[in-house]
């Protein structure tokens, strides 16, 4: 307990620390890597804890991001409506989308998530009334009492739903229905011999990872007061995935962790040129992607529980 | 207690099981022997609803359950051991028995309460253990226990489960001497709570545990009675028992 307070405290005191060092521009940075915190938390509930490889996270993402994005557009201005109607569009997403792909299992699965991710990818692209491709953009964040435009504000709320959902999460992961859902990742066979409704379990999983993938995409909508269909492409929902191996498969705070070194080392890269390396290499700052690679390659390979599990003393949790 | 009639089960081109019929009543123990491929685990997959069966019936104390999925069997008392060791291998023991109890009380869709508070789960989880003489093991990962003891477990989660009758697929498969006899005496201080079914190989156990014998072969059931019976039955030797009982 400890040990999640102490991380808390990193995150609060962050801003502060920010704006003491003159650098507030990070400010609006550190809630970004919140965002794709939370998203990556939600997945880490379905890829971790449930073992369902699901490539197709961002579809739930997308779902909040663009139901948030066209109330705000139609005149639906408050947080306080957009924000659990995007919740639950994702969730119901989820349920239709979960209640397919789960009856396959294997490669299989990885595949029809990705293939209804994509699809609504393409049935977005194609919405000329909220954009299409160019996707749409919003006049300023949602109203929710207080002034989302001011970034440490911002920071805060996404701070807040970030530690609720870490708080949730650690609370089912311990209950029944925690559990259950290892107990079918690590044997299904035997989960059903014993009497539970395998599918049911799944599908449930799914459905509350969706809904919290659905409240991330409404953070990241307001964030960048911008939505467009590449928030539900596919690389979105690798980059989900990377995150969640990064930072540690099944742990409470892998997605955190992940985001941040993975976000993190993107913007390192991308904002501070190393000079022998640009000698050698001149535009290799618009690669991110390759030393995102080598990192990934040396986390499977060297830490494979993660960033999460290179913490002494960090313990799976509920595995 | 169960009644199968008229079961039959074909894969492709080759059947599996045909038409059988079998009863088990309360209180018994019920072996089915038959030679290797005879279609004995096809039977047990059919009877724990895990097979769909292409034809016939399954009554459990005289409900037709042939349309019930398989969680749906384990709720009204009918659970099964495996054949190949299927236990939550990277589990510690005590929580393979807590989960196999979970199942058998209440609702699992409860998301917020922790199951560590529930006293009575591992209570209930540390009795089977004792029964099974795991004591001593509650905290052992249970992929790291010895092949005896996982056999131990396989049906000890089946037993937690509280039935009113289990499907026990082979489970002296593998075992030693010594373990093979802990395992009759496992069975045989069960049998006087819960009905069994003893799918086994293993002939000194079959006649010592059985209070009653059917034999499968080639997916139908050829003879079925009493242990004295099958023993003496001429088409049973030929089909099957062969030189093992002549002695």
């Amino acid at each position: 307990m400890r040990k999640h307070l102490a991380l808390l405290a990193v995150f609060l005191l962050l801003p502060l620390a920010l704006a003491w060092a003159d650098q507030t521009f990070y400010i609006s940075l550190a809630s970004r890597i919140l965002i794709y915190a939370l998203a990556a938390t939600s997945l880490n509930l379905v890829l971790g804890y449930g073992g369902m490889i699901s490539f197709g996270h961002a579809a739930f993402v997308g779902t909040g991001a663009y139901v948030a994005s066209i109330l705000f557009v139609e005149g639906v201005t408050s947080a306080w409506i957009a924000w659990p109607a995007a919740l639950a569009a994702a969730a119901l997403a989820a349920l239709l989308i979960g209640a397919v792909s789960l009856r396959t299992r294997g490669a299989y699965f990885i595949m029809i998530t990705l293939a209804f991710a994509q699809m609504m990818f393409y049935l977005l692209n194609s919405m000329k009334m909220y954009g299409g491709d160019e996707g749409l953009t919003l006049p300023r964040r949602p109203d929710l009492g207080v002034d989302l435009g001011n970034e440490v504000a911002f920071y805060y709320v996404v701070l807040f739903f970030l530690a609720l959902t870490l708080y949730l999460l650690y609370r089912l992961t311990n209950s029944r229905f925690g559990r259950v859902i290892v107990a079918i990742r690590e044997n299904e066979q035997r989960a059903q011999a014993l009497g539970f409704p395998v599918y049911r379990y799944r599908l449930a999983c799914f459905v509350i990872a969706g809904a919290a993938g659905g409240l991330a995409g409404a953070l990241l909508a307001a964030h960048g007061k911008y939505v467009s269909p590449n928030v539900l492409h596919w690389t979105q929902s690798g980059t989900l995935m990377i995150m969640v191996i990064l930072g540690g498969v099944g742990r409470l705070w892998g997605g955190v962790l992940g985001a941040v070194a993975l976000l993190g080392l993107e913007h390192l890269i991308a904002d501070y040129p190393v000079g022998w390396l640009e000698a050698l290499a001149p535009n290799y700052q618009q690669h991110a992607d390759l030393a995102v690679g080598l990192v990934l390659l040396a986390v499977v390979l060297f830490a494979p529980h993660g960033i999460a599990g290179l913490f002494p003393g960090a313990k799976r949790a509920r595995a | 207690m169960l009644e199968l009639k008229g079961l039959s089960k074909h894969f492709g081109g080759v059947i599996a099981t045909r038409d059988v019929t079998l009863n088990v009543a309360r209180g018994e123990v019920h072996a089915l022997i038959g030679p290797n491929g005879a279609g004995k685990t096809t039977l047990i997959g059919q009877v724990a609803g895990t097979i769909r069966s292409d034809s016939g019936q399954v009554l459990f104390e005289g409900v037709d359950i042939t349309a019930l999925a398989p969680h749906q069997r384990v709720r009204r008392g009918l659970a099964r051991s495996f054949q190949i060791t299927s236990i939550f291998g990277r589990l510690p023991l005590l929580e393979n028995l807590a989960l196999a109890v979970q199942a058998r009380s209440g609702s699992s869709f409860s998301f917020w309460k922790p199951v560590a508070a529930e006293r009575e789960l591992f209570r209930q989880a540390e009795e089977v253990a004792a029964d099974l003489g795991l004591s001593g093991r509650l905290h052992f990962t249970s992929s790291s226990l010895a092949h005896g003891e996982q056999r131990a477990l396989e049906v000890g989660l089946a037993l937690a489960t509280k039935p009113k009758l289990v499907l026990l697929d082979e489970p002296m498969a593998g075992l030693g001497a010594e373990e093979s006899r802990r395992m009759v005496e496992l069975i045989e201080r069960v049998s006087g709570r819960v009905t069994v079914l003893l799918v086994e190989h293993d002939m000194d156990a079959v006649f010592r545990l059985a209070d009653r014998i059917s034999v499968l072969v080639n997916g139908r059931i050829v003879a079925s009675g009493a242990p004295q019976e099958i023993r003496a039955n001429e088409e049973v030797r030929k089909a099957y028992l062969g030189d093992e009982l002549a002695a």
